[in-house]
């Protein structure tokens, strides 16, 4: 055994540095096992855009389509509807949808790009269960406004633009998804235009 | 004991060379680097092979990004089903019609290169010859009574096999010297060779897409690795003073 | 704060006193050479194995139809699943690797004489299941090689009399090697075997502390109390559990010592490891097979059939041996004998480095015929190399017989009294 006294603070530096370049290393092996986790090649190309044809749709009714799995409905609405939708925003929690649950091109009272088609996601904002879509029939829920959405599992209640009501659980107004027109009476889901 | 054991290591070498392939192969010498070449190989596969082969763990995008071509051209010019971009690069024929039509389902190719190696693959590509004794009337020199035609006839023109008679063990033998084309194809020779290995080089890809990517991490680990194993010896050093 | 949290604990469960005794205060041999560091590799490759292992789960469909394009996802599809995969088809090979050198090193050093015989068991035991799970996640990828090699080996069972045929269909759960016997071997490969494996190798460990390490001379570091004068002990501080009734020479602390010098070993290791990952995980053709990168065909045998290279040595044995059941019992035969080795060996010098030369060239050849061996069962069985299968095979088996006989009066060395460097 040497006799020379130990130097404790090239010990300690090496100590340290090799506890950091390991940790790093950990870090680094970290990475592949995280990132394993993101949505797959497959995932990514099932939840690609998908085109909707607007062209046939009566008004009034509503398109269910399938983007990454979720329903988006494509609701034609009336123009009593578009006209019903200044009159209640004093009942609504965010009328001027200040949340960011929309695109930039969407935060208008009509909460779309076109006043007359709503484009959105059909997922509760409270806990993710689908909505109802009530069309004519909405006024058992709320009275004086013919049309709007109830959600079954708690209550929650969105008016025709998707604006959810004062004083049910959810917090926040339906997701408007990006969406653009490829022309009058085609819609693409799942991606910005190129204006926006 | 020492005699017997240097006279089995001498022996073993020897040994080692039992089976072996038909002919001898020719070495592919392919680029994955080189993008025109493999996407002249993805061109030839999907016109020539795709009718009957599928590529079924591999999808069409993956494939554009990786080889550089853009989508659109890519859906355009080499995407013959009404599939989107984003599937897998199945083909149209069901495996019933195929086993009907060929007597044994097509096999699919993407992962061809890792089980018979790019050599393989590209002696495989230019030994069809005509032998009118097979169902369609062409045979090939490294899979023998191969059970499909040689559709890149049209390309290559009509092979023949070509023998030179040679003195083996005090006997004259035919002995296999290769193929060669009546010239009626719509390549030259070189020109055939050139997209055969295109063609190889784009299985080689389809096989391990993620290569390029896993050797390029590689080096990185690598550098990781020294600078650990330096860190990690001074410290060793350092401490054991209190030992030695 | 730190020292309120482990007192805390230490109240509770005993931490710091474990800390201790297994690694701070833990006297190992100071004089521990490279052939020490195959444990603590085989112990980081069951780390990668087990947590790889889960990863792949997460994206592997254990079906007949769905298992090879499910493995093709994970090498495509999945982001990083490709290095997944191949950390976990290379850590399969990397285990034998470094198992089988260390268990070269306790033949070497005679880490399985008295009183080691129960470590040596355990860790015989952590070879059997290792094999039964290297064996069994072979066949999840289904390709040609995982199907027709499953094939092969369950067969095997069938030599056994009477109960044989019903023996392998019991196995398989079928009348061919089927999604039935897939989802067995995958319920077994990732959950019960490793469970079992992590069991023994915590024994091995408790086995191993129990007993103290051996070291490269094979004697005892434990000396009688009060038979070493102060000066000569160790000027480190070792927990009164192992001071109390030995004094002990020549050892230092695992930690920091040991730890350190293995992170240097597990870098160089890792080097190795990742050269196999990132440049050749095929390692041409003995990691990851070229047919099995073509699906289970029930219906068409691969032109040659080998099992991955870690099992050949044990393949070559049975194949050297004309009749069925007869090879069967020789090839079990190679691994009973290394369980029996603690009891072969009659000798009292556990070091190679002071035992005859007669036992130096006994273990030399024992390796060769082993790596020979290795060979000869990737190869196709030609009637050359069934020969020399056949000789090989009886210089394995000589090894332990001629053991056994001249360990009894072995011509050795003296021993030293403290441990050479």
């Amino acid at each position: 055994m040497s006799n020379a006294p130990v130097d404790k603070g090239r010990r300690r530096f090496l100590t340290v540095a090799t506890t950091v370049v390991g940790g790093a290393g950990a870090v680094g092996v970290a990475v592949p096992f995280i990132a394993s986790w993101n949505p797959s090649a497959k995932a990514k190309n099932a939840g690609a855009p998908v085109e909707v044809n607007i062209g046939k749709a009566e008004p009034g009714q509503l398109i269910r389509v399938e983007w990454r799995g979720q329903p988006v409905w494509v609701v034609r609405r009336t123009p009593e509807m578009l006209e019903g939708l200044a009159a209640i925003e004093d009942d609504l929690r965010d009328p001027n949808s200040e949340q960011p649950q929309q695109p930039s091109y969407a935060q208008n009272r009509y909460r779309s790009i076109k006043e007359e088609y709503l484009v959105t996601v059909g997922i509760c904002t409270h806990l993710g269960c689908s909505p109802q879509y009530l069309q004519d029939s909405f006024g058992e829920q709320v009275e004086g406004i013919p049309s709007g959405f109830f959600c079954p599992c708690h209550g929650s209640k969105f008016d025709i633009a998707g604006r959810v009501f004062s004083g049910v659980p959810a917090p926040y107004n339906l997701v408007v998804p990006p969406h653009y027109y490829i022309d009058d009476t085609t819609i693409l889901i799942g991606e910005d235009g190129e204006q926006a | 004991m020492k005699k017997f054991l240097i006279a089995m290591l001498t022996l073993l070498p020897g040994l080692a060379m039992a089976a072996g392939p038909t002919i001898p192969l020719d070495s592919a010498d392919v680029d994955l680097h080189d993008k025109a070449s493999l996407q002249r190989g993805a061109q030839l596969f999907m016109n020539y092979c795709m009718g009957c082969h599928s590529m079924q763990y591999q999808r069409y995008n993956r494939t554009f990004e990786d080889l550089g071509i853009p989508e659109d051209l890519g859906v355009k010019h080499l995407q013959f089903t009404g599939d989107k971009p984003g599937d897998l690069m199945r083909n149209s024929m069901s495996a019933e019609s195929a086993s009907a039509w060929f007597g044994t389902g097509a096999p699919d190719l993407t992962l061809v290169a890792r089980v018979r190696g790019a050599d393989w693959l590209y002696t495989y590509f230019r030994s069809f010859y005509v032998d009118e004794s097979r169902p369609f009337g062409v045979n090939n020199a490294v899979f023998p009574n191969v059970g499909m035609p040689h559709v890149m006839q049209e390309l290559q023109g009509v092979p023949s096999k070509t023998t030179e008679r040679r003195m083996i063990d005090g006997e004259m033998q035919d002995v296999y010297v290769g193929i060669k084309s009546d010239g009626s194809g719509m390549l030259t020779a070189d020109e055939y060779d050139q997209a055969m290995l295109d063609l190889t080089a784009f299985l080689v890809y389809t096989g391990e897409p993620m290569l390029l990517e896993q050797r390029r991490m590689g080096w990185f680990v690598f550098g990781f690795l020294l600078i650990f194993t330096i860190m990690a010896w001074f410290l060793k050093r350092e401490f054991w003073r209190d030992v030695k | 704060m730190f020292k309120n949290f482990v007192a805390w604990m230490d109240e509770r469960i005993p931490m710091t006193k474990t800390w201790n005794i297994h690694l701070a205060q833990y006297p190992a041999p100071k004089n521990f050479n490279m052939w020490y560091l195959f444990g603590v590799l085989a112990m980081l490759v069951l780390v990668n194995q087990i947590i790889t292992g889960i990863w792949l789960t997460m994206n592997y469909v254990p079906s007949a139809e769905g298992a090879f394009a499910s493995v093709e996802f994970i090498m495509r599809d999945v982001e990083f699943g490709w290095l997944l995969r191949y950390m976990h088809s290379t850590g399969a090979s990397a285990f034998f690797v470094v198992v089988y050198l260390h268990m070269f090193r306790g033949m070497m050093y005679g880490s399985y004489q008295k009183p080691r015989e129960l470590l040596w068991i355990f860790g015989m035991l952590i070879f059997l299941v290792l094999m039964a799970e290297a064996f069994m996640g072979y066949l999840l990828p289904w390709g040609q090689m995982s199907y027709w090699g499953a094939q092969v080996i369950i067969s095997l069972f069938g030599a056994i009399p009477i109960i044989g045929d019903d023996l392998t269909l019991w196995i398989r759960g079928d009348y061919v090697i089927s999604g039935a016997t897939l989802n067995r071997f995958f319920a077994l490969h990732v959950i019960a075997l490793p469970l079992v494996l992590v069991i023994l190798v915590f024994l091995h460990i408790v086995a191993l502390h129990e007993v103290g390490s051996n070291n490269p001379d094979g004697i005892d570091i434990k000396k009688p109390k009060g038979s070493v004068p102060d000066s000569e002990k160790p000027k480190f501080e070792f927990h009164e559990r192992f001071t109390k009734k030995k004094d002990i020479v020549d050892a230092i602390p695992f930690y920091p010592y040991y730890v350190v010098k293995d992170l240097v070993g597990i870098g160089i290791f890792l080097f190795f490891f990742c050269w196999v990952i990132f440049f050749n995980p095929a390692m041409g053709g003995f990691f990851l097979e070229p047919p099995n990168f073509e699906a289970a065909n029930p219906l068409k045998t691969p032109e040659h059939i080998a099992p991955v290279w870690y099992f050949t040595p044990f393949y070559a044995i049975l194949r050297a041996v004309p009749d069925k059941l007869f090879g069967v019992i020789l090839m079990f035969g190679a691994i009973v004998f290394l369980f029996l080795l603690p009891w072969l060996d009659r000798g009292r010098v556990r070091s190679i480095r002071y035992r005859s030369n007669f036992h130096k060239i006994n273990l030399t050849v024992f390796v060769i015929s082993f790596i020979v061996l290795g060979y000869l069962g990737v190869k196709p069985a030609t009637e050359v190399y069934t020969f020399f299968a056949r000789v090989f095979t009886f210089l394995y088996f000589a090894f332990f017989g001629l053991l056994w006989f001249y360990s009894k009066n072995e011509n050795t060395k003296p021993l030293p009294e403290r441990l050479t460097k």
